[in-house]
């Protein structure tokens, strides 16, 4: 399953830079254990110690924010856009 | 040194009366619930121009986050316009305009001016610029541009070298 991801500036420093990396994978859990594999420490970034989403981190594919669709579980395929964008919160 | 790590970030907010007038507006309408939105600009340009209210998802006096589907739109919306989030702002209804731990601890946009408004005075709103990165805040003056507005609905900032205004006088 090759898929499009879109990095936000902050976590731009575990793809060289790079906006948009490629990578693969069933589900989503699977798709940032393989951008991990090339993106040293992008997964940590998103998944919590406890293998949970950050909650203050926003993942969308194609559009739908993945908290309604599964989470990591979500599943993924061919040609699918995948999204990630810290939240905008604070108090 | 502190501050300004990432180099190219300037250390001065330049913004146009009417939208610091309109951010304020905006704040005084939500209060007691907090406020949030976003200048958008031209990518690298460093300068706000386009106002986009945003939804304040926990609709909280004491918290705010933007909503995730109207975040995805506006971020889309900002990148085919080639444009990136000048300046986030939000307002605080029951204290200062300074960055709280919370503020300091969610804050992902290291390019971006952080604006907090304090509408905890009746009459005048405290207006405020911050740089955040990496859990750093670092103030930095606002220098306004544009025409003079009939009614000063603000102050700016409380560092030495911003510019400060007192006529807040709505007679
Ligand atoms: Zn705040």
């Amino acid at each position: 399953m090759a898929v499009e991801v879109r990095i936000p500036t902050i976590l731009r420093t575990h793809t060289s830079g790079e906006k948009i990396v490629q990578g693969s994978g069933d589900t989503l859990q699977a798709l940032f254990t393989d951008l991990d594999s090339r993106h040293n420490g992008l997964a940590g970034r998103v998944i919590t110690a406890e293998g949970g989403l950050h909650r203050f981190v926003n993942v969308y594919v194609n559009d739908e924010d993945v908290r309604f669709t599964g989470g990591l579980g979500t599943t993924l395929k061919d040609g699918d856009s995948v999204t990630i964008l810290p939240a905008v919160a604070g108090g | 040194m502190t501050g300004n790590k990432a180099g190219r970030l300037s250390d001065v907010l330049r913004i146009d009366r009417a939208l610091v007038a309109a951010m304020v507006a905006h704040a005084r309408r939500d209060h007691p619930d907090e406020a949030c939105g976003v200048i958008a600009g031209p990518a690298g340009s460093d300068a706000p121009l386009r106002h986009i209210e945003m939804i304040n998802a926990e609709r909280s006096p004491t918290f705010y986050r933007f909503d995730a589907s109207e975040q995805l739109a506006v971020w889309r919306e900002m990148d085919d316009r080639d444009e990136e989030p000048v300046v986030i702002y939000h307002s605080h209804t029951a204290t200062e305009a300074y960055p709280s731990r919370t503020d300091v601890k969610f804050a992902g946009e290291p390019g971006a001016h952080y604006v907090l408004v304090s509408t905890r005075a009746e009459e005048t709103a405290d207006v405020r610029s911050f740089r955040i990165v990496d859990g750093e805040i670092t103030e930095e003056p606002i220098e306004l541009t544009g025409d003079e507005l009939a009614v000063q609905t603000y102050k700016i900032g409380h560092t030495p070298t911003s510019i400060v205004y007192d006529c807040a006088d709505r007679h």
